[in-house]
């Protein structure tokens, strides 16, 4: 794999840097119930800056991924205000895009078609152009036209990731899109889509239930439990980050208030987490 | 699948299908030469090749395969058709489907050969009578095939499609369709097969040209030679039409990994 992958350039505040690019969050009191009565999120807050990197974890079930689908506008609320860049959400937005645990790719299009489904509403010659350009960020302009059936699966995700980015989205939503892959590719991957962000200054919310690369990435990490906001911890460590001590604090700190056991009325604190 | 089949070295492939009709034919001609069996029961090959000859030196058999393909054809542009878009109206559009699926399911359940006595009855012996048949047949394939195609594409592509905000026209033409190609080229591929079938079955019955036809007056004058030709010609036609079929699977699925290029010639 090519080297370029594995270093992680320091730039300048990438919160304020990336300003004017990305669009900020701003969730009040949000609910979400399904019509056979379950309500999965309650009286949720959250608010996200323009250009932060939050990343949501908790147990299986808990409504993180409910809580992405109705920010990227899948899924409609059932009450209070979900704001994107001060706007009242409705509906799909072409600056919000989202990476999905599976790559979702067109096996019928080759991955420089699939890349440019991406950029809607530009001419054919301009959108291959800047499809090239995304292939080439993920490091995979040589298989353009290859179908995707005989990419890896980190080689998916990259071209999905190249599909999400070819639009110069303002908000990335990543919904476990790593959960598939194995450790190396994960690192790997990890590292890309952290010096992407870096680079472009979007607004990105991580899903996961890895709680190690949710202190990896993230700005902040933010804990859900019972449908609501049950924990939201600043990670002040620099970046590229180290697995240091530091590093091992958040995680530990993070990992602790998952499995607190009186989080979980009549139930043992169960292991549902990957480390 | 490659890795699991016993390497031949590749250049038998285009000989290793002939080797058994080569076989079958050179024992036929034999036991025929040697009279083994009696050319009043069973013609040889070389008789049969010979009525060929004769049928189209005289434009009989040149008039009756032009009749039959002419019918098979418009059977199954006007069923495949229908059942196309049925098919398709019905995978997309739930007031369609309660509407009519359980109606087409309840006819398909009819062996449409069963209706030759009424056919005979309402289109004479004529085209009409067999066009209509044909494409009663090749109607339920195709509408089956077209209608499970469209509800087995994957909905998570159906959702990123959205995201990445396809318009209806758009979802349709990049993401439905080609998910419905490959269960629709299988219905299409039946229903070669059926239109042939029931062709065969409506010529022989009634008609007054056609290669049906040629069997049975044949038949009447005891011409067992042109009795096998027909046969023969029913079994070309079939194999081209299969022929075909792969060939667009090969090509409308190009990007399968079971038709591209690593499976090369090895399709079933």
């Amino acid at each position: 794999m090519a080297s370029a992958f594995w270093k992680v350039e320091r730039e300048a505040d990438p919160v304020t840097e990336g300003a004017g690019r990305g669009i900020s969050i701003e969730l009040a009191g949000v609910e979400k119930s399904f019509g056979n009565g379950l309500t999965v999120l309650k009286s949720l807050n959250l608010s996200v800056r323009a250009g932060e990197f939050v990343a949501v974890v908790g147990r299986s079930g808990c409504g993180k991924s409910t809580l992405l689908r109705l920010i990227a506008g899948l899924d409609r609320i059932s009450g209070g205000s979900l704001r994107r860049d001060g706007k009242e959400a409705s509906g799909v937005d072409p600056a919000t895009r989202v990476m999905f645990q599976d790559s979702r790719l067109l096996p019928w299009q080759t991955v420089l078609d699939n890349v440019r489904l991406g950029a809607i509403g530009l001419t054919r010659k301009e959108a291959e152009e800047r499809a090239r350009e995304a292939l080439r960020l993920v490091g995979l302009e040589s298989k353009e036209n290859d179908w995707p059936s005989v990419l890896s699966g980190g080689q998916r995700q990259r071209v999905a990731l190249a599909r999400a980015l070819v639009g110069n989205p303002r908000l990335l939503l990543l919904d476990e899109p790593l959960g598939a892959l194995d450790a190396l590719t994960r690192i790997e991957m990890q590292r890309l889509i952290e010096r992407i962000w870096l680079q472009q200054g979007f607004t990105a919310l991580l899903v996961t239930h890895d709680v190690s690369e949710a202190v990896a990435l993230a700005d902040r990490v933010i804990l859900i439990e019972n449908g609501t906001v049950a924990l939201d911890l600043a990670i002040t460590l620099a970046r590229p980050r180290e697995k240091d001590n530091g590093f091992a604090w958040f995680e530990k700190r993070i990992l602790d208030r998952v499995l607190e056991p009186d989080a979980l009325p009549g139930k043992t604190a169960e292991m549902q987490f990957e480390i | 699948m490659k890795t699991l089949r016993a390497k031949w070295p590749t250049r038998l492939d285009g000989v290793l299908p002939w080797v058994v009709p080569v076989i079958v034919i050179a024992v036929w001609q034999l036991t025929g030469s040697l009279g083994l069996i009696s050319s009043r029961i069973m013609p040889t090959p070389v008789q049969v090749v010979e009525a060929g000859v004769r049928l189209t030196a005289n434009g009989d058999l040149g008039k009756a395969l032009a009749a039959s393909t002419w019918r098979a054809l418009a059977g199954f542009v006007i069923g495949g058709g229908i059942g196309f878009l049925f098919g398709i109206l019905n995978g997309v559009a739930k007031l369609s489907e309660k509407l009519t699926d359980s109606t087409i399911q309840m006819i398909r359940n009819v062996p449409h050969l069963a209706l030759i006595p009424l056919v005979i009855v309402w289109f004479g012996i004529g085209d009409e009578g067999k066009i209509f048949l044909v494409s009663l047949g090749v109607l339920f394939p195709i509408y089956l095939n077209t209608l499970h195609g469209i509800r087995s594409v994957d909905p998570g592509l159906i959702e990123m499609g959205r995201v990445y905000g396809l318009g209806r026209g758009a979802l349709y033409r990049k993401v439905i369709l080609p998910g419905a190609l490959p269960s629709i080229l299988v219905g299409l591929r039946y229903a070669l097969g059926i239109m042939w079938l029931t062709l065969i079955v409506a010529e022989t019955i009634s008609a007054k040209d056609g290669i049906g036809y040629m069997a049975m007056n044949a038949r009447e004058f005891f011409q067992l030679d042109v009795v096998v030709l027909c046969i023969v010609l029913y079994a070309l036609l079939g194999k081209f039409s299969d022929v075909l079929a792969k060939w667009l699977e090969r090509s409308w699925l190009k990007w399968h990994p079971h038709f591209g290029k690593w499976s090369g010639k090895q399709t079933p």
